[in-house]
This record gives C-alpha cells, sequence and structure tokens, in this order.
C-alpha cells in the first residue's frame, strides 16, 4: 500500500566529497529487509513536491533508516539534501519498496557492487552480522579509488572483498577483480547462490559477465543499476 | 486528513516550462535517457528474435524479425515517464501499432487483460483496453538508431500513456487472459495501471 510517512532527519554526515549520509526516524516505519529503498519526497511551500529513491544502508534492526546521497549535477532533491537539509527537518517517506533485489539474510549469497552501489551490501553485512549469519554472505564491493567506496572502512571491517580500480589497496595492484580472486568466494557459498548486483549500467555490465563467467546461472543474478545515456 | 508536512527550506526547481507535458511529481530529463532495469541486459539476436500472441485469441500468432519488420509502421514522437520521476519529452520511435497485431490474432471477447512478457521472464499487466484503444506499439527504432539492448533492443513494447515499467523491454509475448495477473513490479507493491497523470506509482493508489 502506497503510504507516505512523516520522517525527521536524525543525523546528517558528508563521510567524502559528494557524498551526505542521513538518518531518518520515520513515523511508524514497519521495518524493511536487506536490498530494499524508500522513495523520499520534498514538499515546497507551495505544494510543489519532489520525490527520488534511495537504497537503505541500516540493517533491519537499526531504529532509524539510513541512505546515502550522491550529489548529482544540478539534483533537485540531492543538492537540497546536501546544502539545506539539517537534523530535525522533515521530509516524507514512502516504503520500503522492492521485493526482487531482497535478500533474505540466510540463503548462500554473493553481492556484487560498485561504487554508490555499494550501499545495500551495507545493509545485508550488518543484517548477516545480527542475525550470525556471516558465512551465507559474500561482498565484493569495487571502486576506482578508496576515497570513491562509500563505507569502505565497513565494508574491509566486515570482510567484504575491496577492490579498487585505480589505486594499489595494502598490497593489492589496482585493477577489477580477477577471476581467481572472485572463485574461491563463490566456492565457500557451495551451488545454490543467489547473486545481486548494484551499481553503474558499466559496471552492472561488467559484473553479471563476471559471475556469468565463474558459472553463476544468468537467472539468480538479481541487479539494481542505475546509469543514464543520451 | 492532517496537512501533508512542508520540508523547511525546500524551493525546489523552477516550475516546469511546459507543466502540461510534466504530470505530477516528475522531472524533465532533459536529453538523457536513464536506465534502470531489474536483471542482466540479454542480448538477443535478431535471428533468434520473435514475438508470441497467444491465450485468448482465436489463432496464436508468431512474427519473427523480418516478419514483423514486414508489418504496417510509423514514426512516433512520445513523452516517457518513469515511476522513478524522471520524464524524457519528444522521444522518437519506429515501430507497429499493438492493436494491429492483436488484430490479426483476433482476441476473443472474454479476454479484458494482457500480460506482456520478455524474453528475461519479466512481466508487467495491463487492461486490454490500454493496448487496443491508446497508441501502444511495439518498437525497433529510438531516436533514428536500432533500439540498443540496455533501452530493451531488438524490440519493446511501448505504452507511452503508463509508467515505463509497463513498455516491457526485450518483449517477445503478448499474452490475452480474462482477468488481471499482476506482473514483475506489480506484485513488488506497484500499480496495476500506473496511470502517470494520476500518479499511480502503488498499489493503494488511487
Amino acid at each position: 500500500m502506497s503510504r507516505w510517512r512523516t520522517a525527521r532527519i536524525a543525523s546528517q554526515e558528508h563521510p567524502s566529497t559528494g557524498l551526505v549520509r542521513l538518518r531518518l526516524d520515520v513515523d511508524d516505519w514497519p521495518g524493511h529487509s536487506p536490498g530494499q529503498h524508500v522513495v523520499v519526497r520534498l514538499r515546497a511551500e507551495d505544494g510543489y513536491t519532489a520525490q527520488r529513491s534511495y537504497s537503505i544502508a541500516s540493517a533491519p534492526s537499526e531504529p532509524a533508516v539510513e541512505m546515502l546521497v550522491e550529489r548529482l549535477p544540478d539534483g533537485e532533491v540531492s543538492g537540497h539534501l546536501h546544502d539545506e537539509a539539517r537534523v530535525g527537518d522533515v521530509v516524507e517517506v514512502n516504503g520500503p519498496v522492492g521485493r526482487w533485489f531482497v535478500w533474505d539474510g540466510e540463503s548462500p549469497a554473493i553481492a556484487v557492487v560498485g561504487g554508490t552501489g555499494v550501499v545495500p551490501a551495507v545493509s545485508m553485512l550488518r543484517h548477516a552480522r545480527d542475525r550470525g549469519t556471516s558465512d551465507a554472505l559474500r561482498v565484493v564491493a569495487v571502486a576506482r579509488t578508496w576515497e570513491a567506496l562509500p563505507y569502505a572502512d565497513e565494508l574491509l571491517d566486515a570482510g567484504a572483498f575491496v577492490a579498487l580500480t585505480r589505486e594499489n589497496l595494502d598490497g593489492r595492484v589496482a585493477a577489477p577483480p580477477y577471476p581467481d580472486e572472485v572463485a574461491p568466494l563463490l566456492d565457500a557459498l557451495g551451488n545454490d547462490v543467489q547473486a545481486f548486483v548494484c551499481g553503474s549500467t558499466g559496471f552492472v555490465a561488467w559484473a553479471t559477465r563476471t559471475l556469468r563467467e565463474q558459472g553463476v546461472p544468468e537467472s539468480t543474478i538479481r541487479v539494481e543499476q542505475f546509469g543514464v545515456t543520451g | 486528513m492532517t496537512e501533508p508536512p512542508v520540508t523547511r527550506g525546500f524551493v525546489g526547481r523552477r516550475r516546469p516550462a511546459r507543466p502540461d507535458r510534466l504530470p505530477p511529481g516528475q522531472y524533465d530529463a532533459g536529453e538523457q535517457w536513464p536506465v534502470l532495469a531489474a536483471e542482466p541486459t540479454p542480448l538477443v539476436a535478431t535471428d533468434r528474435w520473435s514475438l508470441t500472441v497467444d491465450g485468448l485469441v482465436e489463432h496464436e500468432r508468431t512474427w519473427d524479425w523480418a516478419g514483423l519488420r514486414a508489418e504496417p509502421h510509423e514514426r512516433l514522437t512520445v513523452d516517457l515517464h518513469c515511476v522513478t520521476a524522471w520524464s524524457r519529452l519528444d522521444t522518437g520511435f519506429t515501430g507497429v501499432r499493438v492493436a494491429d497485431l492483436l488484430a490479426e490474432a483476433g482476441p476473443l471477447p472474454d479476454a479484458t487483460h494482457v500480460l506482456a512478457h520478455s524474453s528475461t521472464g519479466y512481466t508487467a499487466n495491463l487492461p486490454l483496453a490500454d493496448v487496443l484503444d491508446h497508441p501502444a506499439w511495439v518498437v525497433w527504432e529510438a531516436q533514428g538508431a536500432p533500439l540498443t539492448p540496455e533501452h530493451g533492443g531488438p524490440a519493446r513494447l511501448l505504452v507511452p500513456h503508463l509508467y515505463l515499467w509497463k513498455s516491457v523491454k526485450w518483449v517477445s509475448r503478448l499474452e490475452l487472459m480474462d482477468h488481471d495477473d499482476p506482473g514483475f513490479w506489480e506484485r513488488g507493491g506497484y500499480h496495476d495501471r500506473g496511470d502517470p497523470w494520476r500518479e499511480q506509482r502503488y498499489q493503494g493508489d488511487p
């Protein structure tokens, strides 16, 4: 059912240039599953509204709904949430939305995520930690640089495999994940793996091809893709 | 009903210059054409492509690639409205009217809905009237060039008066039914009809 709920900004952080992390206290929040998203609606004095969708980073156990907003060029909503929004401000929230790109918290799963597409994987990792099911989840997180990888420290601490493509990370030379880096993660999960891929159009094409080459059936790959063509 | 809350300090972009073209809650994406998808983009070769109309029809019909393009077709220019709030105005396509394809199969009188299938397994449900009484097409060109895989090529459904998730990419089958059967997003909480002018985004929207 469509239902807009009133939400208050409970915290606001700028983890890096171009990103703002918001936690929202949502009235009567019904709870969510890792992988779902919310729709945020802003309303001007004259009744004009604008709404956008954001993936949820928080675990179902957390009282606030956490999301990451990337500043887009001339972004009407992202610009407001970056520059004008303050703790205590009111917005409206609809959701959670989505039943497809959802991890159940226990079935063997691999999430291959890139750039700001890491957000649903953060929710999955936190949920796995809460439930004690971390053995069922593997995460491959890819970004150009450490700075461009949201939640970088948290991902590493939670055991995600992190590949940077434009700079070295500890001993690892800059490159996309190699097949022999992905294969052991899949081997650890067994045969019946659900795959989640989230990122830009180009990243999704790369990730799905890589998973196919590793023998993951196309029918088990679920995608959340964002991108633009002219 | 209490008044919906105003967000302090939110002004919003200048109101659209052509409000008659933008449904409520939508913004003009200009020349950009965002790509959203729930599954890997399939690469469907045209020599393996086909479209079948079946279900409640007098005779099932299947078109191969050459057969589809041999049907009378037209160039059209429409506005696209995605439920994620972007709209793309004045987008050009080439394709065949769905009503013409269905006429060749002969819908039976008890057919009321159509379930559009993609070769990926994606589905979307539509009232039959939305593809018979409103302009709707199966298209293979966009902006004067072959429809690219990420936009649903070789061919996709195009039902521009409804939110774009109804315009099934990589369309492979139109199944006529005597009842409404929720499709992929509709099972996930999205609206069964999806009229952008009535802002029918989610189940329960009027």
